[in-house]
């Protein structure tokens, strides 16, 4: 028996043969790469990020194709839910509520699918305490460049089985393959949450609450987000009424533009900054929503940008998978100049 | 597993780390970086006379509260590290048994786990940003301190590399605050299956512990006759639970975790009485591997994960295959995780042990996955599972992964002989017509 003889026996014993009629369609769909250029669209809530100037229909040749959809299976014990790319977020929300459990993929519109979530890469407000959306992606099965179903990662909670191409997937923005289908971590859904603002300083409240679920601050305002047991949630709340604050309906509205910065830039800014606003600030996270005049993080060196170009290029020779977007050019905050222009 | 170094270095600074890496390529050797050296898969092994680059002498820590972080030279401990954090509030919290020795560097090539993974997620999750020196000596930051750096998140690809893709010298890792509450459970169970089940059970009332530890009744025994930690030496199996964080949860879960081991037979579930108990109790755990030598003077520690739900099944074909094989084996594992360590306990002495020992650890690698599981939870691939890819991994989900690398590491210099099995790296897969992309789907892509 050969090496390969052997990784076929074993491979079929072990039932990892792809053989999921659904994928097989949708890799007909994207095809060889001399099928051409392919775009893939999701719900189109966070269409523009790391392509400013892509057209909303598919630009010249590109064809657009979209991932299947559905919960194929939610295993509570195991608290990993298996979901085909193209399903909402919402949708998958509702299949898992009623057993208590929830995915760590919170605040996108509705409309926003699972794969375009987890190719933007983006987390929602509640990142301080539920962790970045990227560490909810245990599995991954996705549409090569060459039209080939890929496994990334493994169906476990914990795995360090060969290199974390899983990780590679998040935010690439489509640029290394297409998700078919995605198995992800889910979590307990809390007993108790709720907001809580007024005027206070957020960097006091980071240091005296222990592991809030969000925090945010517009240089003036703080909004606080407390998950967790009845009793726990009573005793962190009353810590947040003595630095200032009063259970209100949360979140605010986020003003458009976002960035990432040092969060540690946050603690910094001057009064000047502080008082002019028009930003809602993460803090303990670095999201910036709106505008942004403080310092930024330190552009990627070129060694960083060389391994973007080799990276892309071992994925995708011939540049067929989503032409036009580049995962370096994602973070776009809006500055005082451009809004004046709005 | 023997090593053949070329020539070893001991770096003090990142300078000198490139100079190393520099002076290898220059004379066309490889570079193998190298931690405290525990780990368990071969990962820093060399072979074939490379550099051998041991960070174990880069030892600097800078603490920055404000960002809630702190940098550390890959040379750092573990357990150092937590200690010195310890006054502020704070610890690293991926806690591998071998914590007493093994260094941030080999945490982060690893992407090393331990109990209190379970709540708080393995290396991977508490890492902000690597400073890297890469296989041609040149210097990158991968990461950053803002949340979401520009491009694809190369910090988490290095993270879990193995050293393939080029040398960490320092690391930017997340201060986790200690929790204002915790309670550690000593459940004990006359009959394993039942322990197995309340793993999952728990699980599934909405709890996730910091930590759910599984002992089987030979490792309990050895134990305690090693260091005393209080367990019972007649349980069939024993679960050490802890739940932590603000009290009212605690109290809560540690409430349902009894209700939950009981109503699973427990006969007796304890909760540790005050801190020193508590430490006890961990002690045991964390010393299983030492107390071992009691029962032979080697062992071989597996590591696989399996569905929870699978555990039992799992489990009882370990068993079957050691008895079937003659050697004595011993559990004890992240069963919250599903991250089985079967010990094959031996004494290599014994004419044909080792053929014996390998021919048991196949088989429960095997019997791992066909349960639906994958080759390592926390030890990692390296030399010793590498002829194993090819049974998680098609041809060419395995092509994916050697892209990934080589376009770190073009030149194969960091690192090369580990992780991938040689043959999986499939050129012709670039240059498929439809037919044969057809053909090879239909296939399963086993080419």
């Amino acid at each position: 028996m050969t090496a390969t003889d052997q990784s076929r026996a074993g491979a079929a014993q072990l039932g990892r043969v792809v053989r999921d009629p659904i994928l097989l369609a949708f890799a007909d769909e994207v095809g060889a790469a001399e099928a051409g250029p392919v775009a893939v669209e999701g719900g189109r809530t966070q269409w523009e990020v790391g392509a400013p100037d892509v057209p909303t229909a598919g630009p010249g040749d590109v064809r657009l194709v979209r991932a299947p959809s559905g919960v194929v299976a939610f295993e509570p014990a195991e608290m990993t839910v298996l979901v085909r790319a193209g399903t909402t977020v919402a949708e998958l929300d509702a299949e898992l509520r009623p057993s208590g459990q929830q995915v760590a993929l919170e605040g996108f519109e509705p409309g926003a699918t699972v794969g375009g979530v987890l190719s933007v890469g983006r987390s929602g407000i509640t990142r301080l305490g539920h962790g970045p959306v990227r560490d909810t992606l245990l599995q991954a099965r996705y549409l090569s460049a060459e039209g080939l179903l890929v496994t990334a990662g493994g169906p476990t909670v914990k795995n360090v089985t060969g290199f974390d191409l899983c990780r590679l997937l998040v935010g690439s923005l489509g640029t290394i393959g297409l998700l078919g289908d995605v198995l992800l971590r889910t979590r307990p859904r809390p007993q108790h949450s709720g907001w809580w603002c007024g005027e206070a300083d957020p960097f006091a409240l980071q240091d005296q609450l222990y592991r809030p679920t969000s925090l945010l601050w517009d240089g003036t305002r703080v909004w606080l987000r407390l998950d967790g047991y009845h009793a726990d949630v009573a005793d962190q709340a009353a810590v947040a009424e003595r630095l200032g604050l009063a259970a209100c309906e949360g979140p605010p509205v986020l003003p458009a533009g976002r960035c990432s910065v040092d969060p540690g830039a946050l603690r910094r800014l001057d009064a000047a900054r502080r008082e002019a606003g028009g930003f809602v600030a993460e803090i303990g996270v670095g999201i910036v929503h709106g505008r942004w005049d403080g310092p930024r993080p330190t552009p990627p060196d070129h060694q960083v940008r060389a391994l973007h170009r080799r990276i892309r290029r071992a994925f995708d020779p011939t540049g067929r998978l989503n032409p036009g977007r580049d995962p370096l050019a994602a973070s776009q905050p809006i500055t005082a100049g451009q809004e004046a222009s709005r | 597993m023997r090593g053949d170094a070329g020539v070893v270095c001991f770096p003090l600074t990142t300078e000198e780390v490139q100079h190393c890496v520099r002076i290898a390529g220059r004379h066309g050797r490889a570079v193998v970086p190298r931690g405290a050296g525990t780990g368990l898969a071969g990962g820093a092994v060399p072979q074939d006379a490379p550099v051998v680059v041991v960070t174990t002498k880069m030892q600097q820590v800078e603490v920055d509260r404000d960002r809630r972080l702190v940098w550390v030279q890959p040379g750092v401990i573990n357990l150092d590290l937590t200690k010195q954090l310890r006054p502020d509030g704070f610890h690293f919290a991926p806690d591998p048994s071998s914590q007493q020795s093994c260094s941030l560097g080999g945490n982060v090539a690893n992407n090393s786990g331990g109990p209190h993974c379970l709540a708080y997620g393995v290396t991977s999750a508490h890492v902000v940003a690597i400073e890297v020196v890469l296989g041609d000596g040149e210097l990158t930051m991968l990461g950053g301190l803002d949340p979401e750096p520009a491009g694809y998140d190369l910090r988490g690809v290095f993270v879990g590399s193995e050293g393939c893709v080029g040398i960490a010298t320092r690391i930017a890792v997340r201060l986790t605050p200690n929790p204002p509450a915790v309670a550690t459970l000593l459940a004990d169970f006359v009959e394993p299956a039942d322990a197995a089940a309340a793993v999952s059970a728990i699980i599934a009332a909405g709890v996730v512990p910091a930590a759910i530890e599984m002992m089987d009744q030979r490792i309990t025994q050895a134990v305690e006759a090693f260091v005393g930690a209080g367990y019972p030496t007649d349980a069939g199996a024993i679960l050490l639970v802890e739940v932590d964080g603000l009290p009212g949860g605690v109290a809560a879960e540690t409430a349902l975790v009894d209700e939950v081991c009981r109503a699973h037979r427990a006969r007796s579930v304890r909760v540790a009485a005050d801190d020193e108990e508590r430490m006890l109790l961990w002690k045991g755990r964390k010393t299983a591997f030492g107390a071992v030598a009691r029962v032979k003077p080697n062992y071989y520690l597996h590591d696989t994960v399996v569905p929870r739900t699978k555990l039992l099944d799992v489990l009882r074909q370990v068993y079957e295959i050691a008895d079937r094989h003659g050697i004595i084996v011993m559990n004890v594992f992240h069963a919250g995780d599903g991250n089985l360590h079967p010990l094959l306990v031996f004494d290599a002495r014994e004419p044909g042990v080792l053929d014996r020992v390998h021919a048991a650890g196949e088989e429960i690698v095997r019997a791992s996955l066909d349960a639906g599981g994958v080759l390592s939870g926390e030890h990692g691939i390296g030399l010793e599972k590498q002829p194993f890819m090819g049974w998680q991994f098609t041809t060419v989900d395995l092509d994916a992964q050697a892209r990934l690398r080589d376009a770190f590491d073009p030149d194969g210099r960091c690192n090369p002989a580990k992780v991938l099995p040689a043959g999986s790296r499939c050129g012709d897969l670039q240059h498929l017509d439809d037919s044969r992309r057809r053909q090879l789907l239909d296939d399963g892509a086993w080419v």
